[in-house]
């Protein structure tokens, strides 16, 4: 009986301090977007933000997409053979790509990448003091810190997932054409035909609810980093794993609310 | 010292953080102009004290006056006018690691618009050579930095804005004597150039005699003995003499567990 109550309790404890944790993190993002419209603003920081959550994660992302429109191909090629289906690869992949691994897969990426270096970065500011010496200067760490992160990472996500639908798609016309034989002609058109705008709008969307995710993670779990170098531990792998949970939920959601019929 | 009124004045000041009571309706009047020095041991509250008077930390109970007014009743951008006239020494420096040395300096009057940066970075090479260090090291980066150096930069953040309030969280922590000789000289002649008042926290009894004209012992959260600094070794208080002589015997036990 104890034991039952043990671990009914446990079950207890688990389920309020997800709640608790979801309340503040919603809490800590509507505070961050509260300050997006109020100057000061920072816009060399939002600059270097761009860059670094952009720029410098277009090499992962284009090798995580190239690879997965290849490999996209091959796979269906394999299935769609079995019932003389090959025709429809092209539109396979190209839905595939926009509707969901291209965001997706460029989200998880940038969540290992981007998540993980923004936690790391404001959890050695909190527990160096730095962050507190910002307020001693005046400064809003909310505005200086997670509004600029927060923002580039919102705007420069779907960018990231425009290159990887092209990157993409370029897989799988390669793996077609110089594996499979495909005309090269044939597979483009194939790819145009049935690819509507919603398809890529809607991925373009996921990406920029991703992006709000995987730096709204980041600062928040790097914002309230506790004990040292242990504590920036932790909340660099809080940050990459509740992002990247969340933004297979919301990708879920954002699915639903878009092709639900 | 009535005559005039103080630079701080605190009262009821209370603090818990779960069960631990940090502060405990603790009472301080820091008088305006001179150096006062707060001593205590490790978790004897001092560095939430004077995080409570910065604002970095919410207080459960009491006032907290600056000059005549409580800024714990101010709203956020009254309490940041405030802070535009009170300078911070933290232990480590917390220097900005992504920042050069010059922008770590000028940081403050860079985020009170107070000049552009173009007219920054020379009045930030200014204020090092304030406190004793060239030009070269404008464009360093903090880690590039020896630990002393690393206190200069902080304490040249510190005072770029001429703040009239300066607080230094164990300003000669983690260095060698000489260093901290060096940096508790730095502190004096600063603040007698500014006419601020300095309110510091130390366990240093050597620093602390250098750089305070008042010393005030908290103890268990609250201020147990306060007075002028020639008469720390004479105060008649059991626990300031144990503290200050370095005694192991003495009404004050260290808590191992805190």
């Amino acid at each position: 009986m104890t034991v039952l109550l043990d671990l009914l309790a446990a079950i207890g404890r688990g389920a309020l301090g997800l709640v608790s944790a979801a309340g503040s993190v919603a809490v800590f993002g509507a505070v961050a977007l509260s300050h997006v419209v109020r100057p000061p603003f920072y816009p060399r920081l939002l600059a270097r933000q761009m860059m670094e959550i952009g720029y410098f994660s277009l090499p992962v992302v284009a090798l995580t997409a190239i690879f997965s429109g290849m490999v996209l191909a091959l796979q269906s090629y394999t299935g769609f053979a079995r019932f003389s289906a090959e025709g429809a690869i092209a539109t396979v992949v190209v839905l595939s790509i926009t509707r969901e691994l291209g965001p997706v897969l460029a989200g998880l990426m940038v969540a290992g990448r981007i998540g993980a270096a923004i936690a790391a970065e404001l959890g050695t500011m909190r527990v160096t003091d730095q962050i507190d010496a910002l307020t001693t200067l005046s400064t809003n760490p909310i505005k200086y810190l997670v509004v600029p992160r927060l923002v580039a990472a919102t705007i420069v996500l779907p960018l990231l997932v425009i290159v990887a639908d092209i990157l993409g798609v370029l897989g799988g016309f390669i793996v077609g054409v110089a594996k499979l034989e495909f005309n090269p002609a044939t597979y483009m058109q194939r790819t145009w035909e049935f690819l509507e705008v919603q398809d890529v709008v809607s991925g373009l969307v996921k990406a920029a609810v991703f992006g709000f995710i995987i730096a709204l993670m980041g600062c928040y779990q790097g914002y309230h980093s506790r004990g040292g170098a242990q504590g920036v531990g932790a909340a660099t792998t809080n940050a990459v794993v509740s992002a990247s949970i969340l933004i297979l939920t919301f990708n879920y959601v954002i699915t639903e609310l878009f092709f639900a019929r | 010292m009535s005559e005039a009124p103080p630079k701080i004045r605190i009262r009821g000041l209370s603090k818990a953080f779960g069960a631990k009571i940090v502060l405990d309706s603790l009472d301080l009047d820091v008088p305006a102009g001179r150096g006062f020095v707060v001593i205590g041991g490790s978790g004897s509250g001092k560095s939430v004290l004077i995080k409570c008077i910065l604002g970095l930390i919410e207080p459960d109970a009491g006032t907290i006056e600056i000059d005549g007014r409580n800024v714990l009743a101010m709203h956020r951008s009254e309490r940041e006018t405030v802070n535009t006239r009170i300078g911070m020494l933290f232990q480590q420096g917390a220097l900005f690691d992504s920042l050069p040395v010059w922008e770590n300096v000028a940081f403050g009057l860079l985020a009170r618009k107070m000049m552009r940066r173009a007219e920054a970075k020379p009045r930030a090479i200014e204020i090092l050579a304030q406190v004793g260090l060239g030009s070269d090291v404008a464009d360093l980066y903090p880690s590039e930095l020896s630990g002393g150096m690393q206190k200069r930069v902080a304490l040249a953040r510190a005072i770029a804005a001429r703040p009239d309030l300066i607080f230094f969280d164990e300003p000669t922590t983690g260095l060698d004597p000489i260093m901290g000789a060096i940096i508790d000289a730095l502190i004096v002649e600063q603040v007698e150039r500014l006419g601020a008042t300095a309110f510091s926290i130390t366990h240093d009894m050597a620093s602390a005699q250098r750089i305070g004209n008042e010393i005030a012992m908290i103890h268990k959260g609250k201020i147990i003995w306060q007075g002028p600094a020639e008469r720390i070794y004479d105060s008649g208080n059991p626990y300031v003499d144990q503290f200050v002589r370095g005694k192991s015997e003495g009404p004050i036990t260290m808590e191992v567990r805190g």
